[in-house]
C-alpha cells in the first residue's frame, strides 16, 4: 500500500512541477498581489511614505487669526493643506480631489475672539467633505478644533487684536444686563490680569528678555509605540498582506483540486486508478496530501520571498507558523476534496466553489484586517476557517507570540480539515461514469 | 478462468446490463460486439470492479469480486476507452506509475515495463512525453499501461478507437502475441471485422441484453440465409429496401457504401432471378457478387437494425 500510495502522491507533485509556467505565474500572482497590499497597508514599519489628506482652506477673514489658523494646519504632518476660492474648493471635493474644505467666514477673527470669552455668537466654521472619506472626517475635526483653540487663544492673550478685544471686553462687561453681578466681577478680575500680564510682557520685551507669543496649548503631548514583537522591532504590513495573498490563492490551489477530481471521475484515467485494487482513503488520501505538500510548499515560497526582499521575520514561535502552514494546508485540501464530492456539474461547481473561496478570503481579513471590520463582523467571522490561519500568521509573524498563540488556530483548522474530510468521503461518488 | 453470472444494472429507469452470462477461459478471446449504448462498457466496467452490480456476480479463477481493494482485481488489466494517460509525464512516467499502483517493487516493475515497451514497439520512445506521441502511439501505450502487472485477463474496452489502420494492425499483433501466451481477452467492439478477426466467441449485445454467444461459425449457422448478395448499383439513391423485403426470396437487405446487400436462400445464388431482381427494385447493376455474411449481417438478422445506424 505504501508504494501506491507514494506513487499516487509523487506523480501529482510531478504533473504540478511539470508545467514550470503555470507554477512560475502561479507563485508570481501571488507575491505581486502580497506586495501592494503591504504597501498600501504600511509597508515596512511605516517606512512607506504615508498619504496626507488633502484639504483646502478657504480664508474669506484674512485675519491674524485666520492666517494663522492655516498656517497651524499647515503645519500638521497628516495633512497637505492648500489655500483656495470657495468655488474651487467646493468643485474639488465634489469630484473627489480633496478630502475637505475649511471655509474661515469673514469676521472670524473678531467674532471668535469675543465668543471665547463672552460665549455669544460663535462664528461657524464651513466644513464641506467628501462623503466616501468620512472616516477622516473625524480626524480633520479633531486636529481643526485644536488648532482653532491654540491660535485664538494666543492670538486673544497676547496679539494686538486680542489686547484691544479685552479692553472692548472690560468696557462691555458694565453694560452688559444678562451677566450676573458675581460673574461680572469674576470676568473682570480675569480680563484686567490679562492685561496686566501683556503690560509685563511688554516691560519684558523691552528689556529686551525672550517673551514668546504664548496663548492655550495642548496640555499634553504624545508618544507613539507600536507593540510589536520586541522594542526594536517595527509593523511590517508585508507580512500580513504575503500571509493573506498566500492563503487567498492556496484556497484556489484547493478549488483547482477540486475541479481536477471532477474531471478526472469522467476519464479514462479514473477507470484506471479504480480498477487498481486500491481503497478509497488511498485514493483521496494520496490527494489531499499532496495538494497539502503544494499548499505548504507555496506559503514558504512566499513568505521566503517576504522574507528576503521585504525583511519579514518569524517574530514568534517557528514551530507554531510551521504548524499552521500545516494545518491550513491539510484544511486546503481537504476543502478541494470536499468540492470534488459535492460537485455535479463542472460549470456550476466552479461557480459555487469560487463564490465560497472569496467569501471566505474576504471575511477571513486576507485583504483587509479585520480589525476594519464593524464589531458584529469581527466577533461572527469566527467561523470562517482563514480568519483562524490569517489570525494565526499575524501571531507567529509580526505580533511575534509563542507556540501557546499557535494552538487554537492550528486546532481549529485541523476540525476543519476533518470536517471537510468527512464530507468527502461520505459523499463521494465512487463509481465511474456511466 | 472469468465467470460472469446473470449481471444486472440499471440507472434509474434505463437497463443498462440484463441479465449478461459469459465464460472465458485461458488464452480464449471473446468478442462483446454491439452498438453504441448496448451495455458492453457497463459489462466491462462491473468486471472491472468500477461498477458494483444490481444484481449476479463476477467469479476470477471461481472466487467472487469482492471490494475495491479485493486483491484478486490484480488478475485482470483494463484498457479504458479513453485513453488513460498523462500527457505531461513521459511514457516511462506514466507506467512507473500505473505499476506501482499494483504494489510492483522497483526491480518488478523495471522488468515489466521494459517487455511491456517491448511488446507495443514504443521502448525508444520511453523517455518522451505522452504529449508529443501520435494517437497510435498513444493507444498502444494505452494497452502497455494494462499489462504491467500481468493479468490472466485483460478488459479490452473499443482500444481501436480512432487509430490508423496501421496502428490498428499493430494492436491486433499485440493482442494475437497475448493471446498466444495465455492470457484472455474481452473484448468490446461495435468494428464486426475487429471481432471476427480476433474473437474466438462472439457475444452480441443489444439493449443490455445477451441476444447471441457462439462462435463466429456458430453465429453463422444461426442465420435463416446462407449467402449475400452484393450488387453493386449504378444509383444506389433512392433504392428502397422494403420493396426487395416484400419479395419472399429475401431474409434481409441494406445498402452500404453503394452496394445492396440481400440475404438469400442458397439456391437461390445461381439463380437467373439475380439480375431481376435489382431490376425489380427499379435499379440497374453493374456487378453482382456472392459473399459470405458478416456478423453486420448478422447483427441485423438478430436485431432488425444495423451496427452503427444504432
Amino acid at each position: 500500500m505504501m508504494i501506491s500510495f507514494g506513487a499516487l502522491v509523487r506523480k501529482d507533485l510531478l504533473l504540478f512541477f511539470s508545467d514550470r509556467r503555470a507554477v512560475i505565474v502561479g507563485l508570481l500572482v501571488p507575491i505581486i498581489c502580497g506586495s501592494f497590499f503591504g504597501y498600501l497597508f504600511g509597508g515596512q514599519g511605516g517606512k512607506s511614505e504615508t498619504s496626507r489628506m488633502k484639504v483646502l482652506f478657504t480664508d474669506q477673514d484674512d485675519s491674524a487669526i485666520s492666517r494663522g489658523l492655516f498656517s497651524q494646519l499647515a503645519a500638521d504632518k497628516n495633512l497637505d493643506v492648500k489655500p483656495s476660492a470657495l468655488e474651487i474648493a467646493r468643485t474639488a471635493v465634489r469630484k473627489g480631489k480633496a478630502t475637505a474644505a475649511i471655509v474661515i467666514p469673514k469676521q472670524f477673527g473678531v467674532d471668535a475672539g469675543r465668543a471665547f470669552f463672552a460665549g455669544e455668537k460663535k462664528p461657524e466654521i464651513g466644513l464641506l467633505y467628501d462623503p466616501s472619506h468620512s472616516m477622516e472626517l473625524g480626524m480633520v475635526q479633531g486636529i481643526l478644533s485644536g488648532a482653532v483653540m491654540q491660535v485664538v487663544s494666543k492670538e486673544v492673550f497676547t496679539g494686538q487684536h486680542g489686547r484691544e478685544m479685552v479692553k472692548e471686553s472690560l468696557s462691555q462687561i458694565e453694560g452688559n444686563t444678562r451677566m450676573a453681578t458675581a460673574e461680572k466681577s469674576i470676568l473682570r478680575d480675569l480680563l484686567t490680569s490679562v492685561e496686566r500680564w501683556n503690560e509685563q510682557q511688554d516691560r519684558a520685551h523691552a528689556s529686551g528678555q525672550d517673551t514668546a507669543a504664548r496663548g492655550l496649548t495642548m496640555p499634553y503631548a504624545t508618544r507613539e509605540e507600536a507593540i510589536t514583537a520586541g522594542s526594536n522591532i517595527q509593523y511590517n504590513g508585508y507580512a500580513h498582506s504575503f500571509g493573506g495573498m498566500g492563503i487567498q490563492f492556496i484556497l484556489f490551489m484547493g478549488l483547482d483540486v477540486g475541479v481536477r477530481l471532477l474531471l478526472l471521475r469522467q476519464s479514462g484515467l479514473w477507470q484506471r486508478l479504480r480498477a487498481a485494487p486500491l481503497s478509497s482513503t488511498v485514493l483521496l488520501g494520496s490527494r489531499a496530501v499532496s495538494a497539502a505538500m503544494i499548499a505548504a510548499f507555496i506559503l514558504f515560497v512566499l513568505f521566503g520571498f517576504a522574507r528576503v526582499v521585504f525583511g519579514v521575520r518569524i517574530q514568534g514561535s517557528f514551530v507554531g507558523f510551521l504548524g499552521i502552514c500545516a494545518a491550513f494546508s491539510l484544511m486546503t485540501a481537504a476543502f478541494g476534496l470536499m468540492i470534488a464530492a459535492l460537485g455535479k456539474t463542472l460549470e456550476a461547481t466552479r461557480g459555487y466553489s469560487v463564490m465560497a473561496t472569496l467569501l471566505m478570503v474576504m471575511l477571513g481579513g486576507a485583504w483587509v484586517p479585520t480589525f476594519v471590520f464593524p464589531p458584529w463582523l469581527q466577533k461572527s467571522t469566527v467561523i470562517v476557517p482563514t480568519r483562524w490561519a490569517m489570525d494565526g500568521l499575524d501571531a507567529m509573524t509580526w505580533r511575534g507570540l509563542g507556540l501557546s498563540a499557535a494552538l487554537a488556530p492550528i486546532a481549529v483548522m485541523l476540525g476543519f480539515t476533518l470536517l471537510f474530510g468527512s464530507v468527502a468521503i461520505t459523499r463521494f461518488r465512487w463509481e465511474a461514469e456511466a | 478462468m472469468l465467470e460472469v453470472k446473470n449481471l444486472k444494472k440499471s440507472y434509474g429507469k434505463v437497463v443498462a446490463v440484463d441479465g449478461v452470462n459469459l465464460r472465458a477461459g485461458a488464452g480464449e478471446s471473446v468478442g462483446l460486439l454491439g452498438p453504441n449504448g448496448a451495455g458492453k462498457t457497463t459489462t466491462v466496467s462491473i468486471i472491472a470492479g468500477l461498477l458494483r452490480p444490481d444484481s449476479g456476480e463476477v467469479l476470477i479463477e471461481d472466487k467472487p469480486l469482492r471490494g475495491d481493494t479485493d486483491p484478486i482485481k490484480r488478475n485482470i488489466g483494463l484498457v479504458p476507452q479513453d485513453l488513460a494517460l498523462y500527457d505531461e509525464l513521459s511514457a516511462l512516467n506514466n507506467l512507473s506509475f500505473f505499476a506501482a499502483l499494483y504494489e510492483l517493487d522497483r526491480a518488478r516493475a523495471k522488468r515489466s515495463i521494459g517487455e511491456a515497451l517491448d511488446l507495443v514497439g514504443l521502448a525508444d520512445r520511453a523517455k518522451h512525453k505522452v504529449a508529443t506521441f501520435s494517437g497510435g502511439m498513444k493507444r498502444r501505450l494505452n494497452l502497455a499501461a494494462a499489462l504491467l502487472h500481468d493479468p490472466q485477463i485483460l478488459l479490452l474496452d473499443e482500444p481501436t478507437v480512432g487509430v490508423d489502420p496501421q496502428s490498428r494492425h499493430a494492436i491486433f499483433e499485440n493482442l494475437e502475441t497475448l493471446k498466444s501466451r495465455g492470457k484472455t481477452l474481452i473484448y468490446t467492439t461495435h468494428y464486426m471485422e475487429e471481432a471476427e478477426r480476433l474473437c474466438d466467441r462472439i457475444i452480441i449485445i443489444d439493449h443490455g441484453k445477451v441476444i447471441a454467444n457462439d462462435t463466429l461459425h456458430g453465429l453463422h449457422r444461426m442465420l435463416p440465409v446462407t449467402n449475400v448478395l452484393a450488387i453493386e448499383l449504378e444509383n444506389p439513391e433512392g433504392l428502397r429496401t422494403e420493396q426487395l423485403l416484400a419479395l419472399p426470396e429475401i431474409h434481409s437487405a441494406e445498402v452500404r457504401d453503394g452496394v445492396l446487400r440481400v440475404g438469400v436462400p442458397q439456391s437461390f445464388c445461381g439463380s437467373a432471378r439475380r439480375p431481376a431482381m435489382a431490376h425489380g427494385a427499379g435499379h440497374n447493376y453493374q456487378h453482382v457478387a456472392s459473399e459470405r455474411p458478416d456478423l453486420e449481417t448478422v447483427f441485423l438478422t438478430l436485431t432488425g437494425r444495423s451496427l452503427r445506424d444504432s
